[in-house]
């Protein structure tokens, strides 16, 4: 146990080393200074502006870059359905699948236009080589992209004094992609070849084993898409089984590796934060308050596993911990690590089974997403929803300490305050109308797979995982049924579960993107009120506690009584069901 | 409005050829020839013929074979299978092995399935072992040989099983316990660094191994 608490803390210290370089790396990049890069990137910067014929100078209000934002995602969501639905007229199809169903395309449409990643398909029995490639592994860096540049735009707004400018999307999304997304995941993508992981266009190969049986390996292009999902905090597997599958991450290297590729950009950004704003102590208050919620996540975890399940207790297992759905390599430290990491970040891949955890421990993946990705979060997605709740922090300070609120020298007022509310509350709000019409109604039945509370936990995880744009799953949810995999022959889309879960997928991401967007519209250029004695602080300890207050309030109150339903229940009973 | 809709369409173009295409392919063609093993799935061969990737885990049970001298099925029409006691025996799969349709268990914590499936993995354990190690208690039983890996093709065993299932492999095949022992370390994927993850002991390199001391 302490080998494993140790392999925890020498990782969070790798985190926190790395974070002022590359923030200050992702700073230069969105404020258009020169890089190390630059000389290489520069002129395939300028040659991607020409070729799709914008202007990166010319200046973009909130309602400019929101317009924009949308019509680019929208058309990349009509471009991959359109790859899935012909997947079968495509070339690099080696096993030559069919495309899958209407309903599970949009799904899996959804899924990947909104960084979320959402697995219903089987990645190895549905996919072509094509359709991951040039389909999801694209999307797993222009959704990571858009999430990105909306955050640069919200810290223009908060900045700007003079105009109503909050940058050009344009200039945002080609920088973000060339400059920081491109050159990490050729970094990330060699490591993880040089530690085992697959990376190929060969058909699947035969292998006769030691018995004499049959044994075919599905291969494809891995590695390659697996660096990109980790560093996007994408998340969608090239295998079902996600990162769990050795193809994908081969060992305790490569699974440190694609940790620290998961966590990395998020917490890099709060220093980015701090850069751009000039007080380098608002990004580390904000990092400081993202830790803080981390550890506690980890803590609970991973002694859950350790301790094993009341079913493995039962059947007279009580050593070596919750080892069902975990694999040898990983052991209970790196499972529980791996699974508060990507809960946290919007990430979504799995390098165990969740739905096999044990109650207290399903719990975990839930409060992470309870809280509405804030912890680190999605690459941009976590800073710019933590930023909501620093608004709301600021606001409720302000109340309770009878001033008007100020953040960073600008006056909060009414409708930033409204604009905020209405973004913390929206994605919570999704989840359980879509959780209660699932549960309520017959049509969410055949997607469940347990009996009992087990069930309801299924349900609520997948409209919590598909409403915060995370993507993991407590996997016996299905929208998708393949009775003869591999193949499609037989398989059908469970209509209600693919659509409710891919608008809600749309609907969260894009609803709090024009909000963030409208609030760094309302807060650009706002005069900025010099710091009197009077002003309260955002970059103290007193700060932090209420930022982490006023977030685990609202998850709280929104969650716990749909958490009672499921693990609360499971962690407290020892019947079986 | 339609200066951006044009402007969109290029752009997913580029982004899909650049990101999508020229991206991966580039990367699979650089990764072909600096790590041509581990780029092609880590394979294994004996006598020059492919016998499955150090990545993944094989089924070292054979089907049980019926009074007509077919191979037995259950009630689902699976083949009924028995570990075959030469051979270090994988951890429990919820796939029969498969690597190119996986799945988790998705066995609960309070299920019952979960209670069952546990138990019989203890009793099936015990009954291989115990013959060849007295000692043996269900307490002692380790949790990574009763318990459904997640991937369904771990590659790895834990020491602590791989060490009670030496007793038997040295039992069978007539070897001293020294070299089964000495086997098993020099199959054993220690953590990274020291530090990350959990030694395993990989099951398909050390059945080829031992099929090497044979002959």
């Amino acid at each position: 146990m302490a080998q494993g608490w140790l392999q925890i803390a020498i990782f969070l210290v790798v985190v926190v080393v790395l974070t002022p370089p590359l923030g200050i790396y992702m700073a230069r990049v969105y404020r258009n200074e020169r890089v190390f890069l630059t000389p290489v990137l520069a002129p395939v910067e300028r040659l991607t502006y020409r070729a799709i014929g914008v202007d990166p100078a010319r200046e973009q209000d909130w309602k400019g870059y929101a317009r924009t934002l949308i019509v680019f995602s929208g058309l990349f969501f009509l471009a991959l359905y359109l790859i899935l639905r012909t997947q079968s007229i495509q070339p690099l199809n080696p096993q030559g699948f069919n495309s899958a169903p209407w309903d599970v395309s949009f799904n899996t449409t959804s899924s990947f236009i909104t960084n979320t990643n959402w697995q219903y398909y089987g990645g190895e029995t549905t996919l072509s080589d094509f359709s991951q490639m040039a389909g999801l592994t694209v999307q797993n860096f222009v959704s990571a992209a858009v999430g990105m540049a909306v955050v640069a735009a919200l810290i223009r707004g908060i900045l700007n004094r003079t105009s109503k400018s909050l940058g050009n999307f344009w200039q945002d999304t080609v920088r973000t992609l060339f400059y920081i997304l491109l050159p990490l995941t050729v970094v990330v993508a060699v490591l993880l070849v040089a530690g085992g992981v697959l990376q190929t266009v060969a058909h699947a190969i035969t292998a006769k084993t030691v018995l004499g049986a049959d044994q075919l390996l599905a291969v494809g292009p891995v590695a390659s898409q697996v660096a990109i999902k980790q560093l996007g905090t994408n998340g969608g597997g090239f295998f079902n089984v996600n990162s769990a599958m050795p193809f994908e991450n081969a060992s305790a290297f490569t699974n440190f590796v694609e940790l620290l590729a998961i966590i990395l950009i998020p917490a890099a950004l709060t220093y980015t934060f701090g850069r751009m704003v000039g007080r380098q102590r608002q990004g580390w208050a904000i990092f400081a308050a993202m830790l803080a919620l981390f550890l506690v996540l980890i803590v609970v975890v991973v002694p859950a596993e350790q301790h094993g399940t009341v079913a493995q207790h039962m059947a007279g297992l009580h050593n070596g911990g919750n080892l069902e759905g975990k694999e040898v390599r990983n052991g209970i430290a790196q499972s529980g690590l791996w699974t508060a990491t990507t809960t946290s970040t919007s990430n979504g891949s799995v390098n165990s089974a969740l739905d096999s955890y044990t109650g207290l421990g399903g719990a975990v993946p839930m409060a992470a997403l309870g809280t509405s990705e804030v912890i680190f979060g999605g690459v941009g997605t976590g800073l710019y929803s933590m930023l909501v709740f620093v608004l709301l922090a600021v606001f409720i300070g302000g109340l309770m300490v009878g001033r008007t609120p100020e953040y960073l020298g600008k006056k909060l007022e009414a409708r930033e305050v409204k604009l905020a509310s209405l973004a913390a509350l929206f994605t919570p709000l999704t989840v359980l109308v879509t959780t209660g019409l699932a549960i309520a109604t017959k049509f969410g039945k055949p997607s469940i797979y347990a009996s009992g509370p087990q069930g309801f936990s299924e349900t609520l995880y997948a409209y919590l995982s598909q409403a915060n744009n995370n993507g993991s799953a407590f996997a016996g949810y299905t929208g998708f049924v393949q009775p003869n995999a591999p193949g499609n022959g037989g398989s059908f889309g469970i209509s209600f579960a693919d659509v409710l879960g891919g608008g809600t997928m749309v609907v969260a991401r894009f609803v709090p993107i024009l909000l963030v967007l409208a609030i760094a519209g309302a807060l650009a250029g706002k005069k900025v009120a010099p710091v009197g004695p009077g002003t309260m602080r955002t970059d103290n300890p007193t700060f932090v506690v209420l930022l982490v207050g006023v977030v685990v309030l609202v998850g709280a109150l929104t969650f716990f009584p749909a958490l009672l339903l499921g693990p609360i229940v499971q962690s407290l009973s020892t019947q079986l069901f | 409005m339609k200066r951006t809709l044009i402007s969109s369409v290029i752009a997913v173009l580029l982004f899909t050829a650049v990101f999508g295409l020229a991206y991966p392919l580039l990367f699979t063609g650089v990764s072909q020839v600096v790590f041509p093993g581990a780029s092609n799935g880590s394979k294994l061969e004996r006598d020059g013929k492919l016998v499955g990737s150090k990545l993944i885990a094989q089924d070292f049970r054979k089907p049980v074979l019926g009074p007509n001298g077919k191979p037995k099925t259950d009630k689902d029409g699976n083949p009924v299978m028995v570990a075959d006691p030469r051979y270090f025996q994988s951890r429990p799969s919820q796939t029969s092995y498969s690597p190119s349709a996986t799945f988790f268990s998705n066995l609960g914590p309070n299920s019952t399935d979960a209670r069952d499936e546990v138990k019989a993995n203890i009793a099936s354990y015990l009954a291989l072992e115990r013959r060849y190690d007295r000692g043996l208690t269900a307490g002692a039983v380790p949790a990574d040989a009763v318990t459904q890996s997640a991937s369904g093709v771990d590659p790895d065993i834990s020491q602590t099983n791989a060490r009670i299932q030496a007793h038997r492999i040295a039992a069978v095949r007539r070897l001293p316990m020294a070299t089964v022992n000495k086997l098993i370390a020099d199959h054993t994927d220690g953590r990274f660094l020291g530090l990350f993850g959990e030694p395993g002991v990989n099951v398909l390199e050390l059945n080829l191994a031992l099929d090497g001391q044979a002959t």
